[in-house]
């Protein structure tokens, strides 16, 4: 396990330093006090700097933390101190785009809380208990998306008009939502 | 198809902080919950919910047992439905819920269906959870199914598998091992992630085959890596077998090819990753560090802050140990000086400082000095850091530089940047002694107006040493006497230390000092005045002038060498008697607190963290149980104890390993036994010990131990006398014997006969470190030259050829069994010299202080020359003695 790079977490902020989405993949904060603990150091740490258009970078407390803003949300992933940055970067970097692909664009703290069921499951799909899952965000977002697509009954079962006018209904309600 | 999960107000644009989670409650929610039950399950409702209740955990809320067992129970209900949407919420809530054993068999059967369907989706996301939640009784009835899914070719299913089986390993080793073939197979996938998990679990199950791992490595090093994430690990991998690898010589170091292959990868992880890897390798050539520089150097310049972190960071680790080879960056890291982010700017500035050459430190000073008002304190800690390196490496721009430092000490900052400061200052005064007044001058000033009592006190101690020492001493005492007025009573029982050691040390200024100290006798504080008194008192303040005698100074400057830790406990225990307390009768064996280990991967996490209690005070624990022994009552006071040694292998049906007790004139053995046969019960337990090797010891006693029942240790003891105040040596070669008697494991009794038996256990010895204590002095360069050059005894020593300095410097450290001081058994990387400083006490009482150089003689052979000081001259010869043997 200690040569495979490693997410501890990844963390999803408001403009205020409140949590909207977590994920802690390690044990390094066994209590919510303490996971609280963190996120509002990282906050306070990168409050200031501007990580709107590159992935910024800091390191504190033997943890590396890459983070980029976007609207009212901060995005941080955290490794361990001796990560490849690039790495954890590439992490955040799937991250932050998947989800500005589920929510097309609109990508601030309202949207994400409307949609927070499809947040929950892109965080699923990005990391498993550490280990990197998927960095691309196109095939995160796909993964994500493409559980509207079916309608309950197996596709066999459907004409394939009736299946793709299904698929394209779907899809366009939960693209407008 | 997310619908928010309350109404939407119509203008709610106004409303500033709009969350659908406003005013949610976990009461409600797990109300709501209960629509999971209803026969005509709404799927988009449901979905609703379990939001809502992981937005509930997520928040950190927790739910009690029985709400997690009723929502779990709920929630599988769900399997019911066919929505793809729901289902995928069903898993993510089953995961976060974490069901005991007796539940996860309810959702078993569904999740075993779902492993199996049609649906990728379906067999990717009901592997995870499955494996998640498992235990090992059920994964050897998926196993099938997983192998299968290994091999999958849809690259998620695969993916989900592998990464399942990593996280198993670490569980049922066993089980995942037999998946070897088919991971194998999953190498040389051509999607992208699922070779990278594969590769990751396949040196996983063989990481302890070196052969097998050296294999994969070469074979894999050809080029089939198509995946960037894949090649990360190959190149960690690789570096590992390098580190492993026995040869060193840098000519022909294996693989080294590959890793500079690598550098010229397209994606720039990959490039990074052996860049780094290539800084990172044993003895490292200039050679070989140049490409790797040179990309790194590429980086600096990057647009994106993470590549320039990455580069700066690696860079700086680089100087450490190969200044040289940065020294082309200096360019494009002096351009980071000003970078936006400010942790690159700080590790740009460190990696200069320790680059830079003598002329350029004035230029660096000025840039810095811009800097540091806008960077946080824990920058500042590494930047004076670096400045008190720089200062020691060029001691000539002590005067720049400690202007920089007393500048930098009068601004803003917290308490851990001011206390870096003042270490910086101490350790460069120590050093360098043309910065000695200067820098004293610049403390004076800082305790003038310093919020830190710690910080003051300890200022007012050092002043109290150096100050008298200078050539006018008679300007530091305005600034102490002024704390007297001016400070809590902490600092001013400091200041009136500090004002007696100025009286005691310079004659001329006792009348003076006598004045000021009267003074303090109405100080409000009973410390204070205590300590007033105490020092008119032994300064012969109340008379004429008289020479401060030697023991009045060995009062005053002399350390107090017990640690305090121990002097407390011994001062708790005292009761009051007639019996004064005797300092001497604090044990001075400092306690070695056992380093925190690091969890276990893998490992749930507790919830409490309560530590486990850490083992009771050995020194006090062996004292108690020794006195309490009748037989020996009579042999004095505990000299040293050592630690245990392992008389038997790991895993014998009888587990026992000795301490060694030495008391001035006797030594016991302590043989603590562990019976690991529930069948057996051991009565009369004693070790028969042969010390015909050991010709000045003789058995004077011996106490068995009545009865060892299975897994309950018990101790048995032997005691030797021996010539008084000697480190007599020898071997021990010992049996342990007893009777035992059958144990019925359903009742537990034992039978009434028994039958006499014996066990062989290995030898032990008694060597010198027995009769040396690691005590640590806090400076050992003033411990040196109070200890004087009358009993000192250097020789040198040819140690032979050695795996490494390292190697060597620590064989002898063990072969003396003494204190390292001032963390010199840390040898850095790549030097051939090296200087180790040790303290300890002799039995007898004798304080012992061991100056030990190293050289690397050759190739190989290590030669050392040993100096050491001590207060009896046979001590001295003693010490070499036991190197020359040893």
């Amino acid at each position: 396990m200690d040569l495979c790079p490693l997410i501890k977490n990844i963390i999803l902020l408001d403009s205020e330093g409140k949590r909207v989405a977590v994920k802690y993949y390690s044990d390094d904060w066994p209590t919510n006090s303490a996971k609280e603990a963190f996120e509002k150091a990282v906050f306070t740490k990168t409050q200031k700097t501007s990580a709107r258009n590159e992935a910024e970078i800091t390191m504190f407390d033997n943890y590396v933390v890459v983070y980029k803003f976007v609207q009212d949300l901060h995005f941080f992933v955290t490794g361990g101190e001796n990560e490849n940055e690039i790495i954890l970067a590439s992490v955040l970097q799937g991250f932050f785009d998947a989800v500005g692909l589920i929510l097309r664009g609109t990508v601030d703290k309202r949207e994400v809380l409307e949609n927070l069921d499809l947040i929950f499951l892109c965080l699923d799909e990005i990391v498993d208990g550490g280990i990197v899952l998927e960095t691309d965000a196109d095939v995160i977002a796909g993964k994500v998306a493409s559980h509207s697509m079916d309608d309950g009954a197996p596709f066999s079962e459907q004409t394939i008009t009736q299946a793709l006018a299904t698929a394209r209904e779907r899809l366009t309600r939960s693209l407008l939502t | 198809m997310a619908q928010p999960l309350v109404k939407k107000d119509d203008d709610r644009d106004d409303e500033a902080d709009y969350s659908p989670f406003l005013g949610i409650e976990k009461g409600a929610v797990l109300q709501e919950a209960r629509v999971f039950n209803d026969p005509q399950l709404d799927p988009r409702r449901c979905s609703q919910v379990i939001t809502k209740l992981l937005y509930l955990l997520n928040q950190g809320e927790t739910f009690t047992k029985v709400e997690a067992t009723e929502v779990f129970f709920a929630v599988t209900k769900l399997f019911q439905s066919k929505d793809i949407g729901l289902r995928r919420m069903v898993y993510v809530m089953i995961k976060e819920l974490s069901p005991s054993a007796d539940e996860v068999i309810i959702v078993t059967s569904s999740l075993m269906k779902d492993m199996t369907s049609k649906t990728d989706m379906y067999r990717a996301n009901a592997i995870r959870v499955l494996c998640r939640i498992t235990d090992g009784t059920l994964l050897t009835q998926i196993e099938r199914y997983l192998k299968q899914a290994i091999v999958d070719k849809n690259p998620v299913v695969a993916s989900a598998a592998l990464v399942s089986g990593i996280h198993l390993l670490q569980t049922n080793p066993e089980i995942v091992k037999r998946w070897s073939n088919e991971v194998q197979e999953a190498v040389q996938s051509r999607a992208a992630l699922v070779q990278f998990h594969a590769l990751a679990l396949l040196h996983q199950i063989r990481q302890n085959d070196r052969l097998a791992v050296n294999k994969l490595v070469s074979s894999l090093t050809k080029g089939s890596v198509r995946s960037p994430l894949a090649q990360c690990l190959l190149i960690r991998y690789t570096s590992q077998v390098i580190r492993e690898s026995a040869n060193t010589q840098a000519a022909d170091r294996p693989f080294y090819d590959f890793l500079e292959g690598c550098l010229r990868h397209k994606a720039e992880m990959v490039i990074f990753e052996a860049a780094r890897a290539i800084t990172e390798l044993n003895c490292v050539t200039t050679r070989e560090l140049t490409p790797a520089i040179t990309v790194l150097q590429l980086f600096l310049s990057s647009s994106k802050p993470v590549l320039r972190f990455a580069a700066v960071r690696t860079l700086n680790k680089v100087a450490m140990t190969h200044p040289m080879a940065v020294t082309n960056c200096n360019i494009d890291m002096e351009s980071l000086i000003s970078d936006q982010n400010r942790s690159i700017a700080t590790l740009a500035i460190t990696t200069l400082l320790k680059t830079g050459n003598e002329s350029s430190v004035d230029r660096l000073m000025k840039q810095i000095t811009n800097f540091m008002s806008d960077i946080a304190d824990e920058f500042k800690i590494v930047v004076v850091e670096a400045i008190r390196s720089l200062c020691l490496k060029f001691p000539l721009k002590h005067r720049s530089l400690m202007n920089f430092l007393s500048n930098i000490l009068r601004e803003e900052g917290g308490f851990d940047y001011k206390k870096a400061i003042v270490d910086s200052i101490v350790i460069l005064i120590r050093d360098i002694p043309e910065a000695k007044e200067t820098g004293l001058l610049h403390l004076c000033e800082f305790i003038e107006d310093c919020e830190f009592t710690y910080l003051s006190t300890q200022i007012l101690h050092f002043l109290g040493i150096e100050g008298p020492k200078t050539s006018d001493p008679s300007k530091y005492i305005r600034y102490i006497y002024n704390r007297v007025h001016l400070e809590n009573a902490t600092v001013r029982a400091a200041a009136v230390s500090t004002l007696a050691k100025f009286g005691a040390m310079v004659d001329t200024l006792k009348p003076r000092i006598f004045v000021l100290l009267r003074r303090c006798l109405f100080d409000n504080d009973d410390e204070v005045r205590d300590r007033a008194t105490l020092y008119l008192n032994t300064l012969g303040g109340d008379g004429a002038v008289v020479q401060t005698g030697e023991d009045v100074k060995e009062f005053l400057f002399g350390s107090l060498d017990i640690p305090l830790v121990n002097l407390e406990n011994s001062l708790k225990n005292y009761e009051p008697s007639e019996e004064s307390f005797d300092i001497y009768s604090v044990p001075r064996e400092v306690k070695t607190q056992p380093l925190a280990e690091k969890k276990a991967p893998g490992k749930k996490p507790t919830g409490l963290g309560a530590p486990p209690a850490g083992p009771p005070s050995t020194v006090d624990a062996y004292e108690k149980l020794l006195s309490s022994i009748p037989e020996f009552a009579n042999f004095g006071k505990l000299f040293k104890s050592s630690a245990p040694v392992e008389l038997t292998e790991a895993e014998t049906e009888y587990a026992v390993n000795v301490v060694k007790h030495i008391f001035d004139g006797h030594v016991v053995f302590q043989y603590n036994c562990t019976n690991t046969i529930p069948e057996q019960l051991l009565e009369n337990v004693t070790v028969i010990v042969d010390a015909s090797e050991a010709e000045e010891f003789a058995e004077v006693a011996s106490k068995p131990l009545r009865s060892l029942p299975y897994d309950s240790p018990g101790q048995t003891f032997v005691a030797f006398e021996k010539p008084e105040g000697t480190p007599a040596i020898g071997k021990f070669s010992n049996m342990l014997r007893f009777i035992v008697k059958e144990v019925d494991p359903s009742t537990g009794e034992a039978e009434d006969d028994g039958v006499e038996d014996e066990y062989q256990l290995e030898e032990l010895e008694v060597v010198a470190a027995d009769y040396i204590l690691k005590v640590g002095v806090s400076n050992f360069r003033n411990a040196w030259e109070s200890m004087g050059a009358d009993c000192e005894r250097i020789d040198e020593y040819g140690l032979g050829p050695r795996e490494s300095l390292a190697e060597a410097v620590n064989a002898v450290i063990d072969l003396l069994g003494m204190q390292p001081c001032e963390g010199t058994e840390v040898v850095p990387n790549n030097s051939r010299s090296h200087t180790c400083l040790l303290s300890g006490v002799y039995i007898g009482n004798v304080k012992v202080l061991v100056r030990l150089q190293f050289g690397l003689d050759g190739p190989k052979d290590v030669a050392m020359k040993l100096a050491v000081r001590s207060e009896d001259e046979s001590v001295s010869d003693a010490i070499h003695e036991i190197v020359a043997s040893g």
